[in-house]
Order: structure tokens, then sequence, then C-alpha cells
């Protein structure tokens, strides 16, 4: 293992104090007002942001991420547009990217990863590039020091888990639906589940996304993992215009949800993650 | 077998691979492997053959065109897979697919698909094995291609309608992978073309080499040897593969035709999307361009991997047709041989026709992929 990053340093802080970690997902290029909203969400207590940026044909996700990125994208948004609006931001909290690997190969790995380090940001994920296919991209990635986070699903081999683990970098992602993202009207149990299974093979911070879309969910489900990725739930919130205020009301209560089942609860018996 | 395998991590030289999510990627490894043990089972085989020929009608015969080899000139033979049941070279691969699926315990078929046909077959062999069945398919080849819609209820199948992006072939395919992440513990996903992630473009090549053993043979039966030029029409490319295949190690020059509009190798360069590293119409910062084409089969932005390979070897080429030359040939082999082919085939018949000079004297095998029927609503309304 390679000396902790960005990403996993401040999602470290977040659990030394027993809390649970928050990384809301906010679509890039969505409205005049996104960068606004990545600050919004900061001070609203992310303790790291995951960036989308938006891909012609996300097989990930569900309707909501999306119409994000359709209506992003015909308005004009690029990749490169969107990580020179991150250059200079100041956010207080690490940015992590997410795309579609095609966005990064049609730019060039070594050219993508160093863009990500010259616009401020620690980490990437692509989540239609599997552990097989990860080597040069996580090469390029590592060379730049930028954090190459691996998902793991629910339908991933208990033999497999541990070989993803530890090639991830700032978190493992534990898929929490056999499914797209997207809010559900309750939590899946494989959520719980993937924690788990992740906790038992990995020194490494477990957040769970896909499928967690209400703070009761973002509870439950951090009673196993580190903490949650909050995706579709936001980015709603985007595409109905509440603007900054209004999305980084919604994650206060995500926030506020977490500190007091957590941070509270840990203070009690004295919990110290490792 | 004259193309040669893919690496064991599915790559024909720099394109391929398999990019889905990790979701998936347990159930493209136990595929691989049942499909590894199923092809290399004499039973499973012995099925599959049985299938093609008291099933789907194989072999397909070769047919001679006097009256049009003397209109453009040259020596024009069709492989006849439009006389398969359903009506193209899909049935080939789907009943492959199919039998394998049932091999590996799974009950649903999902399936994409452009023009119908491969939606058509897959809910036929899903009919055949009691199957359930749901095939995607885009708005706008819904709207164009009703009578194969109509068929696939009549079959059993439920179709549901891809709206976003493009709502043609693409938008199918991303509305499939969906669904198969979220049903990846029950469901097969029966791909149309030799596309996708390892294994599907081997697994499909391999279900539809069928075509090029057979094309050979009979070319050694009617002509004593190999035709000077095989071609056929490229959509994914999964009939133009299968032809391919009987000929990769003979002289006989090998040509994939693609619509102007969706002209992946053409107009395209290497990109990754819906599984695999292949030439992609895309825009400068990745975004996959929307193709246009008179032909919902081949109204697709991507491309096989290995017909990318082919093409940066020089082992094959890619030309290109316009929708006006591709109505010109639909009528063209209707007029003239009583034959009225799919749209998709057309394309590569109108890429004969306009290189009647170049082609002049030279005996030409092409792949008549599919028959028009789906097709004749469409060319009414462009005709009148
Ligand atoms: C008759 C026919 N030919 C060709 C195609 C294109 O597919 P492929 O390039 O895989 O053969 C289709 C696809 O729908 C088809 O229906």
């Amino acid at each position: 293992m390679t000396g902790t990053g960005t990403v996993e340093s401040a999602l470290r802080t977040r659990l030394d104090g027993g809390g649970r970690c928050l990384v809301p997902y906010v679509t890039g290029g969505l409205g005049g007002d996104w960068t606004s909203t990545i600050q919004a969400v900061a001070a609203a207590g992310a303790d790291v942001i995951e960036v989308g940026i938006p891909f012609s044909d996300p097989v990930m996700d569900g309707p909501t991420i999306q119409a994000a990125n359709d209506r992003a994208l015909g308005t004009g948004a690029t990749p490169p547009g969107i990580l020179d609006s991150l250059r200079g931001l100041d956010v207080g909290v690490p940015l992590v990217v997410m795309t579609y690997y095609n966005i990064a190969y049609r730019m060039g790995l070594e050219r993508f990863a160093s863009t990500l380090a010259d616009s401020g940001v620690s980490g990437c994920i692509l989540p239609d590039l599997p552990l097989e296919e990860t080597g040069p991209w996580a090469e390029a990635a590592d060379a730049c020091g930028v954090e190459t986070i691996l998902l793991a699903a629910p339908t991933t081999p208990d033999a497999r888990l541990p070989l993803i683990c530890e090639r991830s970098r700032g978190f493992v992602y534990g898929v929490g639906v056999l499914g797209v993202t997207g809010v559900r009207s309750e939590l899946a149990s494989s959520a719980c589940t993937i924690a788990g299974r992740l906790k038992a093979v990995t020194g490494r911070p477990v957040l769970v996304g896909v499928g967690v879309g209400t703070p009761e969910q973002a509870v439950e489900v951090s009673g196993r993992s580190d903490g949650v990725v909050v995706g579709s739930a936001v980015v709603q919130r985007m595409l109905d215009g509440a603007g900054p205020d209004g999305v980084a009301a919604l994650v206060s209560g995500f926030r506020e949800a977490l500190d007091s089942e957590f941070q509270t609860a840990a203070s009690h018996q004295g919990r110290i993650s490792s | 077998m004259t193309l040669s395998d893919p690496t064991p991590d599915g790559r024909f030289g720099d394109f391929g691979g398999r990019f889905v999510p990790e979701t998936l990627v347990p159930a493209c490894q136990e595929l691989e492997e049942a499909f590894i043990e199923a092809w290399a089972d004499p039973a499973f085989r012995a099925e599959l053959d049985g299938l093609l020929v008291n099933y789907a009608g194989r072999p397909s015969p070769v047919t001679e065109c006097p009256a049009l080899s003397d209109e453009l000139g040259l020596r024009l033979l069709l492989k006849r897979e439009d006389l398969n049941h359903t009506g193209s070279h899909k049935i080939n691969n789907v009943l492959g697919q199919a039998l394998l699926a049932r091999r590996m315990g799974r009950n649903r078929l999902l399936a994409e698909t452009g023009a119908g046909q491969h939606g058509v077959a897959t809910a036929t062999a899903a009919a055949l094995l009691g199957m359930e069945c749901r095939i995607y398919m885009g708005e706008v080849d819904v709207r164009r291609q009703e009578l194969n819609v109509f068929r696939m209820h009549l079959l059993g199948a439920e179709v549901l309608t891809a709206m976003s992006g493009s709502r043609t072939l693409k938008d199918a395919i991303n509305e499939a992978m969906r669904d198969w992440v979220a049903t990846v513990e029950s469901s097969y996903y029966c791909l149309g073309s030799v596309m996708g992630p390892h294994p599907y473009p081997l697994m499909v090549r391999r279900f539809q080499e069928v075509i090029g053993t057979e094309a050979r043979r009979q070319c050694q039966e009617l002509i004593g040897g190999v035709p000077d030029v095989v071609c056929a029409s490229v959509g994914g490319g999964s009939n133009a593969i299968g032809l391919f295949s009987g000929f990769a190690d003979s002289d006989a020059e090998l040509v994939g035709v693609e619509p102007a509009g969706g002209a992946a190798v053409g107009r395209g360069v290497p990109g990754v999307v819906h599984g695999s590293a292949s030439y992609l119409m895309q825009d400068e910062f990745g975004q996959v361009l929307e193709a246009e084409s008179i032909s919902a089969g081949l109204d697709y932005p991507g491309v096989g991997p290995e017909h990318s390979y082919l093409a940066a070897t020089g082992r094959a080429r890619y030309e290109s047709v316009a929708d006006d030359e591709v109505v010109e040939a639909f009528q063209l082999l209707s007029r003239t041989e009583g034959i009225i082919p799919a749209l998709e085939p057309a394309h590569a018949l109108a890429w004969v026709s306009r290189e009647r000079v170049a082609l002049a004297g030279r005996t030409v095998l092409l792949n008549l992929s599919g028959r028009g029927d789906k097709d004749v609503g469409q060319m009414m309304e462009i005709l009148s």
C-alpha cells in the first residue's frame, strides 16, 4: 500500500472522530450555478465531493443522472470545460471525478490524469473500468497522485474482493444494489451485505453508494460501512432547480442524521475507527 | 479456423477487452467458461446443428445472379441468409446463445434490437425453448420497423421502447445493459452482434462462422475456388465476420460496407463503449455521436472489435455508401433477380453497383444477410 492520499486522509479524519463519511455527487456543468452548488455542499458537511463529468452513454446510471447528463451536455458542458471550472475553486474538501472510461481514453490517459491533478481533483471513479482493465489508467493516475477508486458489487465473488480493495485508493466503493443509480424507497439488504463483506477484508474506508437516497438509508447502511455516496437524490434536487442553497439543505439533512447517530454514539462509547 | 482468436483478455490487437461495470464482470467470466465448455461438448454442438438444419433451414444456398451480373459486368453470387427462418442471419447466433442460456440455467433472455431481426430471432428462440424474453428497441426503430415489433409480440416477447439519446440501436443497448446490471442473476443477455465485452465478440463469431464455412464449400462446388471479392454490410459486424471467417485464409479480398452515417471504421477513432475498445464515431471529447442511417440495423456509431483489428491490419477494408445508393440497390435486386433484400445487405450491393467498373469481370460473393419484408413499409413511404 502506498501512502495515504488526500481523499483517504479526509475520510479518516471524519472516521477518527467517530463519525461517518458523506460523499455527495454533483453533476458537473449542470446549470449555471453548479460550482456554487459544490461550494455550498462542502459547507453543508460533505467530506469529499464527487463531480460527475457527463458522458453520452452512461450504462451504470438510471433516469435521474441520465437526465442530468443530457441537460448538461445539451448546454455545452465538456470535460475540459468542467475541469477548468474546478481549477482554483476554493472548496475546502477533496474532489473526485466520476465519469466513464471513454472520456479519459479519448483525452489520453496521461493527459487526463495530469489534467485532473492540475485542476485540483484528488481522485477518480470510472464505473465501466473493472479491475482487469484498470492497469494502464491506474498507472497514469498513480503517477499524478490521483487516487483511483474501484467499485465492488453485490455479484463480486469473495475471492475477488481483496484484489479490488488492494488496487483501490482513497476508499472502496461498495455498490449497494443490483442495479443502476437511482433513489429507491427502501435500502436493499445488499447494501449492508456488501459493506460487511468489504469491511471484513480491507482497512481502507468502505463507502456504499447506488440506492442510498435518504438520510434514514444513509444511517442504516453506515451501521456497517464507513459512510455513503449520495448521487441521484442530490442530482434530482439540482434538476428541480433547488439552487446551491436548496441542494445544501438536502446535504445538511444527511450530515445531521449521520452525526446524531454516530458522532454522539461514538463519543459515548469512545469508539475510535482504525 | 481462419480468423485468429483473441488473447485470453479478449483482445484482437489493440481492440476488444471487457469494459463493463464490476456488477457484470462475474457474469462475463461465467459466460466465457460456459461457452468454452459448451463449444467443446459434442452433444451441445449436435443439438445446435440439429436446430440449424431442422428448425432454421440451413444450409442456406449460394445463388447465382445471371441478369444482375450481366447488368453490372461482373459475376455476382449471393449467400442466402435471407432464406433462414425468421428472415436473417441473426437466428444462427441466437439459437446458439439460447441453448447456452438454458445450459447455464437461465430462463430469461434479454436483448437489444435495431432492425428488429435480432429481436425477432431472440423472441423466436425463447418461444421455442419456453423462456421469458424482453427486447429493448429504440423509439425511432419501433416506428420504422413496426412489423417486427408486432412479430415479437406474437412470439410472446415483451418489447420495451428506449427513449434516451438517439432512440436507436445504441440506446437500446444502453437500456439492455442497465436491465442486465439489475437482473444479472436471472437474465441471460443475448447480444446480437460481434460486439460487447469479451467473450461476446468471439462467441457470436463462432455461432456465425457457419455462414463462411458453408459458403467456402459452396463456392468450391460452384466456381471451383474462392471468389475474388467477399463483401457484406457491417453494423456491429456479425454477418460480415461470419462470411469473412470462411475466406480469411484465402486470396479473396474482404470488404465490409458501412452506411455513410454510421461509418465507425471509416470515420471513427478508437474508443470504448458497450464493453469493448473499437473504432467509434465520437466527438473530440469522447461523447459518442449519433449515427444516422436509413437502415435501423446499421444505425450504430460503433463496430465489433475484430473488424477494427481487420481494418488496422489491412486484411479487410471498409467502404461506405449513402442512403440514396442503398434505395437504388434495394430496387435493383428486386427488379433484376426477384429477391427483395433487407436494407442492410442492400448496402453491400450498393457498393458493388457503384464499384462495378473496378470490379468488372470479377467474381463477387455478397452476404444477403436478410430479406426485405420488414422494410417494404418504410420503402413505400420513401418511394411514394
Ligand atoms: C438483415 C441484417 N443484416 C445485417 C444487420 C447488421 O448486423 P451485423 O453487422 O451484426 O450483421 C442486421 C441487424 O439488424 C440485419 O437485420
